[in-house]
């Protein structure tokens, strides 16, 4: 061999050595470093978790009475997949589909659309699932057609029909209670990202709002999972592990479904008389609270929505309509999100505020047609000159002038405009006695904070707007350039940051940039009504396992004492009692068998609608029963619902007629929802056969 | 000694023993790898076969009758001294080129994978005569290459261009297949042939260029078909495809890295039981070891490899025969290279191309192939003082 031919071999020998040493180094990085993440993709590749859901646990009210259960339904499901792969994408599977389901084609084609597949704006009844789980049309199914849907399946490729739990809210009574209850839905892709820290599954459902999301990690339940391993052909080869599903446990809550029909009644009464008497009357709330403990008795907003229509199968109306400005958004609760100026019914803080400013709370007051505000008058309600009255009068026949007088006395003497270092704010003070910032803390999502607009909110909103009203003429669009408006942004650039002198004298009514909700206001009228406890609402009671075991009970707890002396207390129960007895509560509650205590409250809302019609009054009525020994707050707000009294307060007492039993001027014998005076305290045997019980009504 | 005496102790040695002036260390390499083949290939097929109601066997029985076949092959290239076989180089070289020719006859060839490499024969078998054409261009280029019609160091370079033609032909033949893979493992023998047969430098370099300019034409003028193009590109970017080559090349490392140090052990691997990975008793017969026997196995078959063809390249350096050097050298570089391409395909090095592992993948044409390619390395060991 020569020495080129002996070099040339030993090269070749060298670059031979140096593959097969690349391939080894590649090994040990694929099999030894890497191994671990291969492992991994091979394990998700191979196993594939068959869940079985769990059965959600029943939503109870305090007699036992499901809210929330569970029933066979028939599932149509369509395999995004499969159609997908389809020439035409479907559209025809799911035409046809939609004529035999008696759907609307659009609705079948919205429903399959993944919700980030479409456009914002658009993406109402879409699917918050995953592509990769079968999208159920419809969970109520008749049989029948699911068997010719099931035999025709050359017809329907990718459609599916099996039988599934389903969430039920039984209404009975007609109760809804929708937005307490809230509903269930399938998992978005950030609930499977486990970003709450809790582990689930595709195929489950999970709570979307209201109690069904609150207590979900209860109601759910923990699913049975069999993990199989599969071959390329998605065949079993083995099973791996399984488990059998726990059912999720019951929630007793401190709701009464009969209250709870009866003040929803009462709420859509209300809101359609005011609609009668020529109110726009959009939107609604209305709430019963324990006021020894604050448990939530009965709770309703208006407008509401059915609870049941997302088993059904939504429709793209339905969807969009839940968030609609026009049709005043159901999906709102307003008893917990609505913020509303409290108008006369703030005037217990008036009161607080004033024999705190040293004001004889026994005395008589002028109550004059108007009063003086600098270069402004300020109107009575009504501009009527009631004379000379003692504030629990005052409170009664709700004069407005007796509390502009004192509100704007105490303005001045803080500074006015030039405020002192240390004023006394007195009315601030007395609102933030009944902890008027901090949330009620039921135990329902989204709870809206009120709003005190004391001097430091003053502060803030001018800071974020001042550029705005500054700048005015820039930024303000055509239509906002009147000269009332123009006047009033000067204003508001100039000295938006400070009370002035109105807005002190609006604050003692409740009007105002002071927004409350109406579970806030019922809150305060039970700490009155209690002697002073601010109560935490809740609904939950109890956790409770299918066998019975009690898991969790909530105690009621108490987040602060009312901050004011015990004889003032007594003089604004003594004052709200007569408000009925002699004040504008009179007519509405003319001969009731059963002494109750309230407020009216007409609050003038500044604003337009969307179709350019001004803004209508805020109707409020807010009480407690019995005067002597309360029990109950109920609490009524009507949008837009015109007078106070006339819409709210004869609602309130329809509640209270459902309450205590009452038809006519008369206590009807056993026909009173709690017969021992007080709700229910022992916990309910749960079974989802539990109907409510007949009153003698 | 007289020739005839020579030939009568030849035969005698011969009568002494099968295996006499057979290389052992290559032997029981080779014997080593059969059978670890063998378990892989059964292991490949065994569970999916039985799952579905078949002869879980049905593999590894055809897999040992290949192994048999490949076995008396080889051995007939073995006793048969190589020195004959030139002799008849122009008719294996013709039968090769034949082959070839065959299999593009529509009828006559089948398509697999989107190439014409297969004759059908009756009883199911199959024929890839571009297995065989290597054997044809290594002992027909070795041929020219070491006979000298002058007194020089090496071949001329018309020598060299003879000696591209004979390897020219079936390679063009091939590309018409086509079958990327095997050209390209044809090339890396040419040009190694070519090197150590002492050929001008330039050659060598040339020839190395012409390599690469030619991949680059392919791709361009379209010579490669479009899945050939798909499986380049996936190779460069593996997420391109999800359920084509691309797809095939993650489940492939998917596999070979879930099997770990130890992997599964044999016959336990969900991946391989799962038929994840396509063609995973032929061209992705690695995937089972990489997961069933795991770094520790895999690798063994690595070190095997490198001993056999450590053991090549000593016949190789040994003999004092031009054309057994070059017939040997040929072999080891076309095994070098086919075992670097598939195991490197399998591991993501590589990109996909349809060859077999030698020894251990499944299919009779590669097992014929290699086995007689081993019958020449034996071939020019016991040749080696005779």
């Amino acid at each position: 061999m020569n020495n080129k031919s002996r070099l040339s071999l030993l090269v070749v020998q060298i670059l031979i050595v140096s593959l097969m040493t690349a391939l080894f180094g590649r090994l040990f990085y694929l099999q030894v470093a890497a191994g671990p993440k291969y492992r991994e993709a091979a394990l998700s590749i191979q196993s594939r978790d068959v869940v079985a859901p769990a059965t959600r646990g029943l939503i109870v009210d305090g007699y036992g009475v499901p809210l929330a259960m569970n029933k066979a339904g028939l599932a149509i499901t369509i395999d995004r997949i499969a159609i997908d792969k389809l020439e035409d994408k479907g559209v025809g599977v799911m035409k046809r589909l939609a004529a035999l389901l008696n759907l609307k084609y659009e609705d079948v084609y919205q429903n399959t659309r993944l919700c980030g597949e479409l456009p914002k704006g658009k993406k109402a009844g879409c699917w918050q699932g995953s592509r990769y789980q079968p999208i159920p049309i419809t969970k109520s199914a008749d049989p029948d057609i699911a068997l010719q849907i099931v035999e025709r399946s050359d017809a329907f490729p990718g459609v599916d029909a099996q039988p599934v739990a389903i969430r039920n809210y039984p209404s009975y009574l007609n109760v809804n209670a929708a937005h307490v209850l809230g509903y269930v839905g399938p998992l978005t892709e950030s609930d499977l990202l486990e970003s709450n820290g809790k582990q689930y599954f595709r195929s489950e459902t999970i709570g979307k709002t209201g109690l069904e999301i609150q207590y979900d990690s209860f109601l759910r339940g923990e699913p049975g999972i069999r993990t199989v391993i599969v071959d390329r052909k998605e065949s079993i080869t083995r099973e791996s592990q399984n488990t059998k599903p726990i059912p999720g446990d019951h929630l007793v809550t401190s709701l009464d479904v009969r209250l709870q029909a009866a003040t929803e009644k009462a709420l859509k009464d209300a809101v359609l008389r005011g609609r009668a008497n020529g109110y726009r009357s959009d939107s609604g709330a209305a709430i019963v609270m324990d006021v020894k403990t604050g448990q939530i008795l009965a709770l309703a907003s208006y407008p509401t929505y059915d609870p049941n229509s997302w088993e059904k199968g939504l429709t793209v109306q339905q969807a969009s309509d839940l968030f609609s400005e026009k049709k005043s958004v159901p999906a709102l609760n307003r008893a917990i999100q609505g913020l509303f100026a409290p108008a006369s019914t703030f005037k217990v803080v008036s009161v607080v505020a004033a024999a705190d400013a040293g004001y004889d709370i026994k005395a008589k007051y002028d109550c004059p047609s108007q009063v003086q505000v600098g270069t402004r008058a300020f109107q009575n309600f009504d501009s009527k000159n009631q004379g000379r009255m003692d504030m629990k009068k005052a409170i009664a026949v709700s004069c407005d002038t007796i509390w502009y007088q004192i509100a704007f006395d105490e303005w001045l003497r803080d500074g006015g405009l030039k405020p002192k270092s240390n004023p006394n704010d007195y009315f601030f003070k007395a609102a933030q006695a009944f902890d008027i910032t901090e949330k009620v803390g039921i135990d329902l999502p989204s709870e809206s904070r009120s709003r005190l607009a004391d001097r430091a909110y003053k502060k803030r909103w001018h800071d974020q707007n001042k550029d705005f009203y500054c700048n005015y003429k820039d930024r303000a669009t055509k239509a906002q350039q009147t000269p009332f408006l123009l006047q009033l942004a000067a204003e508001n650039c100039v000295d938006g940051d400070k009370i002035r002198a109105g807005d002190a004298v609006n604050f003692s009514i409740g009007q105002g940039d002071t927004v409350v909700t109406p579970l806030k206001l019922t809150q305060m009228y039970a700490a009155i009504a209690n002697g002073g406890t601010i109560w935490q609402a809740s609904i939950a009671k109890a956790v409770v396992k299918t066998d019975g075991t009690v898991v969790k009970t909530f105690t009621p707890a108490k987040l602060g004492t009312l901050d004011v002396e015990a004889s003032t207390i007594k003089f604004l129960q003594q004052s709200l009692r007569e408000v009925v007895v002699s004040g504008t509560g009179e007519g509405v509650f003319a001969g009731f068998p059963i002494e109750i205590s309230g407020k009216t409250g007409t609050g003038q809302v500044f604003g337009k609608n969307p179709d350019g019609s001004l803004k209508d009054d805020t109707s409020w009525f807010a009480s407690y029963a019995p005067s002597n020994n309360p029990r109950y707050a109920v609490v009524m707000m009507v949008g837009q619902g015109g007078f106070g009294a006339s819409t709210s307060g004869v609602g309130v007492r329809q509640i209270y007629e459902a309450l205590f039993g009452v038809s006519g001027n008369k206590i009807v014998p056993g026909a009173a929802l709690f017969p021992e005076g007080k709700p229910p305290m022992q916990l309910p045997k749960i079974s989802p056969a539990t109907k409510p019980k007949e009153t003698g009504k | 000694m007289s020739h005839i005496q020579a030939r009568q102790r030849l035969y005698r040695r011969e009568r002494q023993s099968l295996l006499h002036g057979f290389d052992p260390v290559l032997t029981a390499v080779v014997g080593l790898l059969l059978f670890i083949g063998t378990l892989l290939v059964w292991a490949a097929t065994r569970d999916w076969y039985i799952r579905n109601g078949l002869d879980g066997q049905y593999y590894l029985k055809r897999h040992i009758i290949n192994i048999i076949i490949g076995l008396v092959l080889a051995y007939g290239v073995t006793v048969i001294d190589y020195r004959l076989l030139r002799a008849y180089t122009p008719f294996l070289w013709g039968a090769g080129v034949l082959g070839l020719i065959i299999v593009l006859i529509p009828g006559l060839g089948s398509e697999v994978n989107g190439a014409k490499a297969w004759i059908a024969l009756p009883g199911g078998f199959q024929i890839q005569p571009a297995e065989l054409a290597k054997i044809s261009i290594i002992i027909g280029m070795s041929m020219i290459l070491s006979e000298r019609t002058h007194d020089s160091d090496g071949p001329s370079s018309t020598d060299v261009l003879q000696s591209l033609a004979i390897a020219a032909i079936p390679v063009l033949l091939i590309i018409l297949q086509p079958d990327m893979g095997t050209i390209l493992i044809i090339s890396a023998a040419v040009v190694t042939i070519i090197a150590v047969s002492g050929a001008p430098a330039r050659w060598v370099t040339a020839l190395l260029l012409l390599a690469v300019l030619g991949g680059f034409v392919a791709v361009k003028a379209g010579v490669i078909s479009e899945y050939q193009v798909n499986r380049l590109q996936t190779f460069v970017d593996p997420s391109a495809d999800t359920q084509g080559a691309g797809y095939q090349l993650r489940q492939a490392r998917i596999t070979v890295g879930s099997g770990g140090l130890l992997g599964t052990g044999l016959f336990n691997g969900p991946q391989t039981n799962g038929r994840f990975v396509p063609e995973q008793q032929t061209d992705f017969i690695f995937t089972v070891a990489g997961e069933e026997l795991g770094f520790v196995g895999s690798g063994a078959i690595l070190i095997l490899y490198l001993i056999l063809l450590m053991r090549g390249f000593s016949i190789a350096r040994r003999t004092s025969d031009p054309f057994g050097r070059l017939v040997c050298t040929g072999v080891i570089a076309w095994f070098a290279f086919q075992i670097f391409e598939n195991i490197g395909m399998t591991l993501g090095l590589m990109p996909m191309t349809g060859v077999p592992l030698p020894f251990i993948s499944y299919g009779g044409s590669s097992m014929f192939a290699t086995l007689i390619g081993i019958g020449l390395l034996q071939n020019v060991h016991a040749r080696l003082r005779g």
